[in-house]
């Protein structure tokens, strides 16, 4: 039943409703552009109202690839990505993604059909408690049991989904729901959520006393996360380092929230973020942290991090601060409305010419390096090639492990939105679906998918869509043939016991993406790479590039586990 | 240190569910939980107690609980003057010898007996936890057939005197 279908239905005196029509007709109300899903018994009554519906559906080759995929699109666009799965192996096989979108605070909205509730409980076929099993790594779940909540429980889903602390909601419905009729009004559905009531308008006594403490800050230094991005903020965070002249660390998910050729960039930092960007958060006797969540990848050694600093924290969610490092200066609210509030107070800007001439000093004598070989196609080299060729204006989705500490380093980002990964969770597979999502939310983006050998295959099914849709993804595998990270703390740390990282055997990725109807080419040597990229990018569908990369290359600098940030190795 | 937090939450299937696996979840450790109705309907109110390292504990616990949307209020009453109370039913073994002996400890506890058998009795108890403890110690050379407890339940006092820590009035 379409939305058409349902208001001529309601001219023609038509008052009850399945629940797959409510469903649907909801979908529409939130204006979803696309749906990411995968059919089967439990859901196929929503799927059969799918089939005379206008809601654009993307059928992915595995539920793994569908959520990441609308993990990519909602990264993109901010808007909750759309998916349906059906009950038991369907909705087991989105855990991964739901705990992806939960840590890195991704708005989703996702469908699971359940069994019919009659059955529910008695171990049917296909039956999972898909409720016990992701209310840990939701925002929020429900299950329906009248089909005629469905209008409220959806829009409560969008809403909580994407405001706040965004986050992934999941609406478990038994196929029965879906299928018998409720009773519908005609009113707009009221939202019944007394408790939730985020807050993104921070206290004025707070923004004063971090404005005050700027103003006497000898060292301050911001670390901006994608909290910065989730609020659409980007522009105001540069307003107001310009404002105050204070320098910008990066976390890993905010990249592209501050310009990366801004003046006031210093990096990334973290385990392996930058020399300058680490001491900076070392050294820094202020640190305003906004919109990121001081994960330990970040912060390396806790005892060691920020030791002189007086820690300010600007987040939307009240839970963050505090939770890992002592904050003084607690700042609930959105990064845009602390920031705007921020730029509005025009403190007095501090004196701080020594500290951001040391801070450049730092990033000139110890930039980001990597040793050429003669003849050896460095992975580093491939990243920067990448940029070169893009202009730096790509968006890039990654898979996790050496790659993807390359790409962070290697592609500097100007732009907000531009960068796609899976930090929190570190979730291997989440490369080229999520790069599948983010090309449609950005259809005229070039989007680079870069992936390890490792992460590639475990989601590489979804080059069936990217070929049926002739999407012009540019499929960049980073082959070191084994698990580069795995391999490299097993190198550092394990006495160089390469334990099942190391792979034996590849499919040949040529053919893999002449199977699938995608050209794929093989690079050896830095001129077939330059090549190859300037056909790639000229190609008007997708391409599969496997660059033959150094196997023993390892990602440097480096904070080792347990380490402080000033405690770097490979400097 | 011991934290008491009051909460009201809505009644709903999956709500407690969603609650105690969050203290699963972060590692916190309940040492007692209640639920029960609130004078609202609809919306019940839970007390847990819960045995932690320092106040920043508590203090996450209850942002973690007011971050779920079918939380609606969180009290952390671990320094307000509050009431608390807990129950105990226990069945304590008695011989002709030891009955009006064991009446005897009863009675300056205020437990009632509320079941009688040849060989049994069993006594309802209700008070703050240290009370039960030291009731059940005594009780407990007599011999205890079962026992069966109850979680603490608390609220605010109605009159708040300041810097009050827990009262410990019986």
């Amino acid at each position: 039943m379409t939305q058409k279908s349902v208001v001529a239905d309601r001219k023609s005196g038509k008052t009850h409703y399945s629940g797959a029509e409510f469903l649907l007709d909801a979908l529409k109300k939130e204006n979803v552009e696309v749906i990411f899903g995968y059919p089967g018994g439990s859901v196929l009554p929503i799927y059969d109202k799918l089939y005379s519906s206008e809601l654009f559906h993307i059928l992915t080759r595995h539920e793994q690839g569908a959520i990441h995929a609308a993990e990519g699109y909602a990264r993109i666009t901010g808007k909750p990505g759309v998916v349906i799965v059906t009950s038991g192996p369907g909705a087991t096989n989105i855990v991964t993604g739901l705990a992806d979108a939960m840590i890195d605070s991704l708005p989703l909205v996702v469908i699971s059909g359940q069994v019919a509730t009659s059955v529910i409980g008695s171990d049917a076929f296909q039956e999972a408690d898909v409720l016990g099993i992701t209310t840990p790594i939701t925002k929020h779940n429900y299950q329906v049991r009248k089909p005629e909540d469905l209008p409220r429980i959806i829009k409560e889903a969008f809403y909580i989904a994407s405001s706040g602390r965004p986050g992934p909601v999941l609406i478990d419905i038994p196929k029965d729901m879906a299928i018998i009729e409720g009773e519908s009004t005609d009113k707009e559905p009221e939202m019944d959520l007394p408790g939730y009531q985020p807050t993104t308008k921070p206290n004025y006594l707070q923004i004063r006393k971090l404005v005050e403490a700027v103003s006497g800050a000898k060292r301050p230094v911001i670390l901006a996360g994608a909290g910065v991005l989730h609020a659409k903020a980007s522009h105001l965070l540069k307003e107001y380092v310009e404002q105050q002249g204070i320098p910008v660390v990066h976390t890993l998910l905010g990249l592209g929230g501050f310009p990366a050729e801004h003046p006031l960039f210093i990096g990334m930092g973290g385990m392996h973020g930058c020399y300058a960007a680490n001491m900076a958060l070392s050294k820094c006797d202020l640190l305003i942290n906004i919109g990121a969540r001081f994960d330990d990848r970040l912060t390396g050694n806790l005892a060691k991090f920020a030791q002189h600093a007086t820690v300010a924290h600007i987040d939307i969610d009240p839970a963050e601060i505090g939770k890992n490092v002592q904050t003084k200066i607690p700042v609930v609210g959105s990064a845009k409305e602390a920031l705007a509030e921020l730029i509005a107070q025009n403190g007095k800007k501090p004196e701080i010419d020594v500290w951001t001439t040391q801070l450049t000093a730092w990033n000139e004598e110890f930039p980001l390096r990597y040793t050429h070989e003669e003849g050896v196609l460095k992975p580093q080299r491939v990243i920067q090639m990448l940029h070169e060729k893009t202009n730096g204006e790509a968006i890039v989705t990654t898979d996790v492990g050496q790659h993807q500490m390359w790409a962070a380093q290697y592609y500097p980002f100007n732009k907000p939105n531009s960068w796609v990964t899976s930090g929190g969770l570190g979730t291997m597979g989440f490369g080229l679906p999520s790069a599948l999502g983010a090309q449609l939310a950005n259809p005229k983006a070039t989007v680079l998918s870069i992936s390890g050998d490792g992460g590639f295959q475990m989601c590489l099914q979804e080059l069936s869509v990217i070929a049926e849709m002739n999407l012009p993804i540019k499929i960049i595998i980073v082959n070191n043939g084994a698990l580069g990270m795995v391999r490299q703390w097993q190198e550092l740390f394990h006495d160089n016991r390469f334990s099942h990282s190391i792979f034996q055997s590849h499919p040949d990725f040529v053919k893999l993406a002449d199977a699938y109807g995608i050209p794929g080419y093989k690079v050896t040597t830095e001129e077939e790479a330059s090549n190859c990229l300037d056909v790639a990018l000229k190609t008007d569908g997708p391409v599969l590039i496997d660059f033959r990369v150094k196997q023993n290359e390892n990602v440097f600098p480096m904070v080792a586990q347990g380490k402080g940030l000033d405690e770097m190795e490979g400097v | 240190m011991k934290g008491i937090l009051s909460l009201t939450v809505n009644n709903r299937p999956g709500v407690l569910n969603r609650i105690t696996n969050l203290f699963t979840k972060r590692n916190y450790n309940i040492e007692s939980m209640t639920v029960g109705p609130s004078e609202q309907n609809g919306i019940s109110r839970m007390t847990f107690v819960v045995d932690v390292d320092d106040e920043a504990v508590i203090e996450q616990i209850t942002k973690q609980l007011n971050k779920q949307i079918d939380v609606l209020k969180v009290f952390d009453i671990t320094n307000q003057s509050i009431v608390a109370r807990e129950l105990a039913l226990i069945k304590i073994l008695v011989t002709t010898q030891t009955r009006a002996e064991i009446y005897s400890v009863i009675e300056p506890f205020r437990a009632s007996v509320i079941d009688v058998s040849k060989d049994s009795l069993t006594v309802q108890i209700t008070g703050e936890s240290d009370k039960i403890e030291a009731f059940i110690e005594l009780i407990k050379p007599y011999g205890i057939k079962e026992l069966a407890r109850t979680g603490t339940a608390a609220i605010p006092r109605g009159m708040q005197i300041a810097h009050a820590k827990s009262a410990t009035i019986v």
